[in-house]
C-alpha cells in the first residue's frame, strides 16, 4: 500500500520572523499608547497639547507616501528594472528623512519656544516617549535603507535578494502604520 | 526515514588545548551547543537563587532572628526572585527549546542560528548585569548594594526619592538586556517551527513539544515586550526625570502594577507550557501509550495562551480596582481551569490502562501531576476577589505560587533532565540516585510548602524581615526551614548524579527509553548536523513506524 507523503514546504523563515518582529513591537507601542491615552489631561501643570501641538500633515503624508516607494521600488527590482529600484529607493530615503526632519523641528520648537520638555510634566513626559520611540524607529530604519543604498551603489543588489529587501519593506510599512496610530492618538484625540 | 549518522571524528579531538575548546563554545552557533549554555548558565543560578532562599529562610526560622540585617533580607528576596524567573527558568526553558525543537521536527539548525547566540549571550550579559550591581550599584550615596524593591519593583519605591544609588538601575537595565534576549529566542522558535519541518511534518503531526514551545514563543512575545516598554518608562523615570510613576505630578503608580502584571502573568504561562511539554513527551513513553487526545492536548494549550493574557489583574485585587473590573478578572481566571483541567486529565488518560514504568522522569512527571492540581486548586482559592482579600500578599500567596513554580514546573524540569540526559550527553544517569534524589526532593518540597500555607492563613505577611512570637507562626516556620535541608540535599545528589553520569555512566546508545521522537533517532549526543539525511516522517511517532513496519501509526491517524 502506497501512502502520498505530503512533502511540506515551510513559509519563508524572514517573513516569520519579521511578523513575530512586528507582533513583539506591536506590543511594546501598545503600552506606550495605552500610557499616553490614560494620562491625556493629567497634567498638572502647562504647556497643554491643545496650547502647543499642530498637526504635522505635510511629513505624515511624506511618511505615508514612502510606503508605497518602498513598495515599488522592490517591485521593479523584483521584474529586474534595478533603474526603476533605485530611484524609488532613494525616494524612499528622502521621504523617511523629511519626516525626520519634520519631527525634529517640531521638537525644537517645542522644547525652545514652548518649553516643554521630557520632565516638564506628565504631556511632555508622554509625547516625547510615544513619539520618540516612534522616531527611533525610523531612524533604524533609514540606517537599514541606507546600508541596502550602499550595497546597491556598489552593485551588490541583484534580482535574487528582493525576497529579502521584502522583509525590510515589511518594517518600513510597519513603522508608517504605527505612525497612523501615534498620529491619530497625539494630534486627534489627545488634542 | 533516517537513523545513520556519518561517522567521523576530529584526529585529534582529545589533544587540542583547553583554549580551543573553550573558543569552540563561546563563538558556538549551533543549537545544541547553545541549548547546553543555556541550561549550564541557568543550573549555575539555580544554585545561586537556591543560596539566596536558603538565607531567606534561616533569618525566618525562628521569631527575633538576626542572621542577616533587614536591609540584606530585602535584597535577598528581590534576588532571590529575579534571579529564579529571569535567569533560572527562562533560560533553562529556552535550552531544552533549542535543543530538542530542531531534533524533534527533523531540521539541522535553528531558523537563524546567529540571532540564537546573539539572544543567548543577551541573557547571559543579562545575569551578569543583576549581579555585577553587588560591585557596582554602590556609588556616591552609600546607599546599599544589590535590588532591593521586590522582583515586581512596585512604584514608588523604585523612583529615585526611595530608591537612592543604582540598584534599581542595575534591575531595570538587567531584565531590559535579557527580554532583547527572550524576543529574539522566541522569534528564533517561531520561525524554526513554522519554517524548518522535514517533509511530511504537517502542523498535526508536530510533537507535542514542538507545539506547546511553539504557544510557549508566542507568549513571550506578547508578554516580555510589555516588560520592556515598562522598563524604558522606568527608565525615562529615573534618568530623564519623567513623570511615569510619579504620583507627584499626575502619574499612577497602579500603571506600573497594570504593566508588569500584564507580563507577569503571561510568565507564568510561559513557563509552564514547556514543562507541560515535558510531561507531553515523558508520560506517553513510560506508560508505553500513544498521548491521549492529541488535538485537544494543542486546543487546551492554545486556550490556555488566549485566556493567560487576559488574567494579570488577579494580581491586583487588594490594590482596589472597580468591581466590574474584579468580576471580570475572577471570572477569566476561573475559566482557565478548564483548559488546564482538560489537560491534567487527558495525561491519567494516557496513563490509563498503560504499562506504567516508574523510572525517575516519570517519577517526576507523577508528581506534577498531583502537586500542580493542588496549585491549581489553591490558585481559584486566590482567583476569588473576596478570598483574595483576606489572604493577598501574605505566605499562602508565596505557597501558591511556589506550588506552581516548584511542584508543577521544577518537578518536570527534573524529569526532562533525566529524560534528556542520556541524548545529550550520550550516558546514562545513575538511576539510584535519581530515586534519591527524587525521594529527598519530595520530602523537602512538601515539608516547605505544604506547610508554608498554614502560616499565610494565620495572616503572616510575606516579605517581612522578621516576626514577633506567639502568634502561631513559630512551629510552621521552623518545618517551612526543615524542608529546605531535604531540597538543597536533593539538588546536590543531582548535581552530582550530572557530573559522575557524565564521566562514569554506561554508554546510552541512541534510543535508551525505546521512545517515539525523532531525536531519538540520531546518535547520542546527536552529531552537529543532527541528522545524515533529512528524515520524512507520515505520523506523529515517527520511530513507532519504524520499528513496527507491520503496524505503522499512520494508518489509524
Amino acid at each position: 500500500m502506497t501512502v502520498p507523503h505530503p512533502i511540506l514546504v515551510g513559509p519563508a523563515r524572514g517573513p516569520v520572523a519579521m511578523f513575530s518582529l512586528i507582533a513583539a513591537e506591536s506590543a511594546i507601542f501598545t503600552i506606550f499608547v495605552v500610557a499616553y491615552i490614560f494620562y491625556i489631561g493629567k497634567s498638572q501643570t502647562g504647556p497643554q497639547p491643545k496650547d502647543v501641538l499642530e498637526a504635522p500633515i505635510f511629513y505624515t503624508l511624506c511618511l505615508l507616501s514612502s510606503s508605497l516607494t518602498i513598495h515599488l521600488a522592490v517591485k521593479g527590482l523584483r521584474k529586474g528594472r534595478s533603474r526603476d529600484f533605485g530611484i524609488w529607493w532613494c525616494a524612499t530615503i528622502v521621504l523617511g528623512a523629511t519626516f525626520l526632519f519634520g519631527t525634529l523641528s517640531e521638537w525644537n520648537r517645542l522644547i525652545y519656544r514652548d518649553g516643554l520638555t521630557i520632565s516638564t510634566n506628565l504631556f511632555g513626559t508622554t509625547y516625547y516617549s510615544l513619539v520618540g520611540l516612534h522616531g527611533f524607529h525610523v531612524i533604524v530604519g533609514l540606517i537599514l535603507l541606507t546600508a541596502v543604498m550602499a550595497f546597491a551603489l556598489s552593485g551588490n543588489i541583484r534580482q535574487q535578494h528582493a525576497e529579502r529587501l521584502d522583509v525590510l519593506s515589511l518594517y518600513w510599512h510597519f513603522v508608517d502604520t504605527v505612525w497612523v496610530v501615534v498620529f491619530t492618538v497625539v494630534y486627534v484625540i489627545g488634542r | 526515514m533516517s537513523t545513520e549518522s556519518i561517522a567521523w571524528r576530529a584526529p585529534q579531538a582529545a589533544a587540542r588545548p583547553l583554549v580551543d575548546k573553550l573558543h569552540e563554545w563561546v563563538t558556538t552557533v549551533d543549537h545544541k551547543r547553545l541549548g547546553i549554555l543555556y541550561i549550564t548558565y541557568a543550573l549555575f543560578f539555580l544554585i545561586i537563587g537556591g543560596i539566596e532562599a536558603t538565607v531567606l529562610r534561616i533569618q525566618l526560622i525562628r521569631p527575633h532572628n538576626h542572621f542577616v540585617p533587614p536591609q540584606v533580607f530585602n535584597r535577598m528576596f528581590t534576588m532571590h526572585g529575579t534571579t529564579m524567573i529571569f535567569f533560572v527558568a527562562m533560560p533553562v526553558l529556552f535550552g531544552f527549546a533549542n535543543y530538542l525543537v530542531p531534533l524533534m521536527i527533523g531540521a539541522r539548525d535553528m531558523a537563524f542560528p546567529r540571532l540564537n547566540a546573539f539572544s543567548f549571550w543577551m541573557t547571559a550579559f543579562g545575569g551578569l548585569l543583576l549581579y555585577f550591581s553587588l560591585l557596582g550599584a554602590n556609588g556616591l550615596y552609600g546607599a546599599g548594594n544589590a535590588p532591593d524593591v521586590g522582583w515586581f519593583a512596585y512604584a514608588p519605591l523604585t523612583s529615585l526619592a526611595f530608591s537612592p544609588g543604582h540598584s534599581t538601575d542595575y534591575w531595570t537595565l538587567s531584565l531590559l538586556v535579557s527580554g532583547f534576549g527572550s524576543i529574539g529566542t522566541a522569534i528564533n522558535i517561531i520561525a524554526t517551527i513554522l519554517c524548518m519541518r522535514c517533509p511530511g511534518m504537517t502542523l498535526e503531526k508536530m510533537p507535542l513539544l514542538a507545539w506547546l514551545n511553539l504557544v510557549m514563543a508566542g507568549l513571550v512575545i506578547l508578554a516580555v515586550s510589555p516588560l520592556t516598554a515598562a522598563q524604558i518608562m522606568l527608565l525615562i523615570d529615573r534618568y530623564l526625570g519623567g513623570h511615569f510613576f510619579d504620583t507627584q505630578a499626575g502619574g499612577s503608580a497602579v500603571m506600573w502594577m497594570h504593566f508588569f502584571w500584564v507580563f507577569g502573568h503571561p510568565e507564568v504561562y510561559v513557563l509552564v507550557i514547556p514543562a507541560f511539554a515535558f510531561a507531553s513527551e515523558i508520560i506517553p513513553v513510560f506508560s508505553r501509550k500513544a498521548i491521549f487526545g492529541y488535538p485537544v492536548m494543542v486546543a487546551a494549550t492554545i486556550c490556555i495562551g488566549f485566556i493567560g493574557m487576559s488574567v494579570w489583574a488577579h494580581h491586583m485585587f487588594t490594590v482596589g480596582m472597580s468591581s466590574s473590573a474584579n468580576t471580570f478578572f475572577v471570572l477569566s481566571t476561573m475559566a482557565i481551569a478548564v483548559p488546564t483541567g482538560i489537560k491534567i486529565f487527558n495525561w491519567l488518560a494516557t496513563m490509563w490502562g498503560g504499562q506504567i514504568d516508574f523510572k525517575t522522569p516519570m517519577l517526576f512527571c507523577v508528581a506534577f501531576l498531583f502537586q500542580f492540581l493542588i496549585a491549581g486548586l489553591t490558585g481559584i482559592m486566590l482567583g476569588s476577589a473576596p478570598f483574595d482579600w483576606q489572604l493577598g500578599n501574605s505566605y499562602f500567596v508565596v505557597a501558591h505560587f511556589h506550588y506552581v513554580i516548584v511542584g508543577g514546573i521544577l518537578f518536570t524540569l527534573f524529569g526532562a533532565f533525566y529524560y534528556w540526559f542520556p541524548k545529550m550527553s550520550g550516558r546514562m544517569y545513575n538511576e539510584k540516585l535519581g530515586r534519591l534524589h527524587f525521594w529527598l526532593f519530595i520530602i523537602g518540597f512538601h515539608l516547605t510548602f505544604d506547610f508554608m500555607h498554614i502560616p499565610g492563613i494565620l495572616g503572616m505577611p510575606r516579605r517581612i524581615y522578621t516576626y514577633e512570637p506567639g502568634r502561631g507562626w513559630d512551629v510552621w516556620n521552623l518545618i517551612v526551614t526543615i524542608g529546605v535541608v531535604f531540597q538543597a540535599a536533593g539538588v546536590l545528589v543531582f548535581i552530582g548524579n550530572l557530573l559522575w553520569s557524565y564521566f562514569r555512566g554506561e554508554l546510552a546508545g541512541s534510543d535508551p527509553w525505546d521512545a517515539w521522537t525523532l531525536e531519538w533517532s540520531t546518535s547520542s549526543p546527536p552529531p552537529a548536523y543532527n541528522f545524515g539525511s533529512i528524515p520524512t516522517v507520515r505520523s506523529r511517532r515517527p520511530l513507532w513506524d519504524l520499528k513496527h513496519p507491520d503496524d505503522p501509526d499512520w494508518k489509524y491517524e
